[in-house]
């Protein structure tokens, strides 16, 4: 019941904002959407959370730790954004950058895109999953495009074609799953794809071609996860889209594909019985950490260095995953919480930090703090939390990942330092030129909507220093799900 | 369940077919005959799939030989010829490597297909053997076709095409993936065309043009 409520509300709120999109009070029936939403998630969080992990419509759904705290995440953060998105899109409007049928298409798209990644995170069948993951980027392919300046069409487009043909080895990697399984699970068998009975024969699926689908579902879900070198298309959606969009990438379709490569991941590694997939997470994890982290210095856009820095963070997700073991993918796990939290705060901040200097270039954002002190803070906090500093969430996943690393695989070690090094003074910099110094800015004709930046920054806070039980819990038991580790 | 050799002739000849209009594809430069070229793929997938389904009784395989024909031979077509005339691109600016040399390429990933296709072909007991490692090379091909266009256009047909070897490769191997999954991937498809549509009346809104060598000219702050 909850899950259907899930899974309806957004796609309700889509036809509902498809004909009123445009209208006065749409941001706040956009906004009453995503709270409709975030209850059906928090009721359905509270059942796994009291009754343990459940499946749905004959296992074609279904809800564990692993997917629980996503789903909650993902509609929480739905919510805020919405939230922050009403005066964003009001100013983007006053100020003639989008027209109303531009804002109808926001907001019904909008919907879909948190439905869609919702279908993905709660579905059972590895094919719903792709076909889900899938129509998350075309529901957002227009919106990145939406100011159609040039520089923004190019970035639809990228995002597009090479999201598209990533996504295509996925369904490949898919498709070569299934022939696997179902030799083993019969033919049409029921539920060759069910990730729930798949899981359950691993042991017996044919190793040679489990480890072929996986370089294709790595490459596939990798794209869109934005591993380099496949991360091409994240700078540019991110910088180009609307922020309330750029939040959400960042913040949750990121989380949504490496869940995609983590699920796929256990199959192939309980085939193998080997930790070679949880290597080639390692190496394109680290790779991704190093290469975002020097790319941060020649980055003269605002979005463009946060999108940067979320390639960054989401590498180093990957290469604790790579790791296994109970504490890395714990580790992984409150990493892509705090993450997502803190970015899309970030993003909020940067989005009226560009409004108000009519730019997003770092070098014309100038004296935040003086002007409004709230975004000033607000993005320089979020900046530190993001950087690693304690007693930020950030840093108790990143000294987690750190010392498993040293144990594990010491020689990454030094590497890793050397980024998070790099990545500090790069952004601390370029944030500090930002927040302090003369300024030049203007007011805005509606007031930024801050509360959610300083609701995300007080949760990563909180779970820096204490997590709550329940949510250790499922930690805990997703990281035993995962495994991996030698 | 008649296993006459006849009919897996037959399905090698049709498996055949996709792979040469795969390489015909990849030589084309006029934009229309590329499409009609794509629709002539989806009319020999659907031919397959229904023979494949005579031979077997899946009644799973004939709903997808219907949902090939509306999507890959009239819908997609329709509208492909519908952009073409309204955006008015005809012919593909210099590709980037010349046709000699593309095909070429196109000769060695067919090898290197039915390489990495081996393992694979060994387990599915199904249908035919071959068919996989043509699987994987119309799915490469369309790939080369994409990187060596410049026209958005031909880039759109050659990933539509890769689509047309995923799916031939379910197909041949597993009698297809579950329903639900298929329709999926077609609607996937379909959407996929209509913003497509909307993306390119932009592009030429603000560009004049469909050459991706423009639009890679105005590349945000880097």
């Amino acid at each position: 019941m909850d899950l259907l409520a899930l899974l309806v509300t957004p796609l309700a709120g889509a036809i509902v904002l498809a004909w009123s999109g445009a209208g006065r009070r749409a941001p706040e029936v956009n906004a009453a959407f995503s709270l409709g939403t975030f209850a059906a998630a928090c009721a359905l969080a509270w059942q796994v959370a009291t009754h343990g992990e459940a499946t749905f419509a004959n296992d074609q759904f279904f809800i564990d730790p692993f997917n629980a705290f996503l789903v909650a995440l993902t509609a929480f953060v739905g919510l805020t954004t919405s939230l922050f998105s009403r005066p964003y899109m009001r100013i983007e409007a006053a100020d003639r950058r989008v027209t109303p049928g531009g804002l109808r298409l926001y907001h019904a798209m909008y919907q879909l895109f948190i439905g869609t990644m919702l279908l993905a995170l709660t579905t059972n069948n590895l094919g719903l999953m792709w076909v889900a993951m899938e129509a998350a980027t075309l529901s957002t392919v227009l919106l990145v495009a939406l100011y159609r300046t040039p520089a923004a069409l190019e970035a639809g487009w990228k995002y597009f074609i090479l999201c598209g043909v990533g996504i295509a080895q996925a369904l490949f990697g898919t498709i070569l799953l299934y022939i696997a399984a179902e030799r083993v699970l019969g033919a049409q068998g029921v539920g060759a794809l069910l990730w729930t009975h798949l899981d359950a024969v691993k042991g017996q699926l044919e190793p040679r071609v489990l480890s072929i689908a996986f370089v294709f579902l790595l490459v596939g879900y990798g794209t869109k996860t934005g591993l380099v070198p496949l991360h091409n298309w994240l700078p540019d959606a991110h910088a180009e889209g609307p922020t309330p969009i750029s939040a959400v990438l960042s913040g949750l379709l990121l989380n949504v594909a490496i869940y995609a490569v983590v699920r796929c991941k256990v199959l192939v590694e309980g085939s193998l019985h080997s930790a070679w997939p949880g290597r080639m997470l390692i190496g394109f994890g680290l790779v991704s950490v190093a290469v975002a982290s020097f790319s941060l210095w020649r980055q003269r856009d605002i979005k463009r260095l946060f999108a940067f820095s979320s390639i960054e963070h989401m590498g180093l997700v990957a290469f604790a995953f790579g790791m296994g073991g109970p504490i890395a993918n714990f580790a992984a796990l409150l990493h892509m919480t705090v993450h997502s939290l803190t970015k899309s705060a970030i993003f909020f901040a940067a989005g009226h930090a560009a409004q108000k200097s009519g730019s997003q270039s770092i070098d014309r954002i100038r004296g935040l703090a003086t002007v409004s002190p709230t975004v000033g803070w607000g993005l320089m906090i979020g900046a530190l939390a993001i950087l690693g500093v304690p007693p930020f969430g950030v840093f108790a996943s990143e000294f987690l990942i750190l010392t498993t690393a040293m144990r594990d695989h010491p020689w990454a070690t030094p590497i890793l330092l050397l980024s998070f090094a790099v990545a500090f003074a790069a952004i601390f910099s370029r944030v500090q030129s930002m927040v302090f110094g003369d300024t030049t800015l203007r007011r805005l004709p509606h007031s930024p909507a801050l509360l959610p930046v300083f609701v995300h920054l007080g949760l990563v806070l909180m779970l820096g220093l204490y997590i709550p039980p329940f949510l250790a819990t499922w930690y805990g038991a997703a990281a035993r799900l995962i495994g991996g580790g030698g | 369940m008649g296993q006459t050799p006849f009919v897996m002739q037959l399905l090698d000849t049709l498996a055949a077919l996709l792979l040469l209009l795969s390489f015909a594809m990849l030589a084309q430069r006029r934009v229309a005959t590329l499409v009609e070229l794509f629709a002539l793929q989806g009319g020999v997938l659907c031919a397959a799939t229904l023979l494949l389904a005579w031979r077997t009784g899946e009644e799973n395989l004939l709903l997808s030989a219907a949902l090939t024909f509306g999507v890959k031979v009239l819908a997609l077509p329709w509208l492909l010829r519908r952009m073409i005339r309204r955006l008015g691109v005809y012919w593909d600016t210099d590709p980037l490597l010349n046709i000699p040399g593309t095909m070429l390429v196109g000769v060695l990933i067919v090898v290197f297909s039915f390489g990495l296709a081996q393992p694979i072909s060994a387990l599915a007991s199904t249908a035919t053997r071959s068919a996989i490692g043509i699987a994987v090379a119309v799915i490469l091909l369309a790939f080369l076709t994409m990187i060596t266009r410049r026209k958005a256009m031909s880039q759109v047909v050659g990933f539509l095409s890769m689509e047309n070897g995923l799916f031939f490769g379910a197909m041949s191997a597993t009698y297809g993936m579950p329903m639900v999954v298929e329709l999926g991937v077609a609607l996937d498809v379909l959407v996929a065309m209509l913003v497509l549509g909307v993306f390119f009346f932009q592009i030429r809104e603000q560009f004049d043009s469909l050459d991706l060598d423009r639009l890679e000219s105005h590349q945000g702050g880097r």
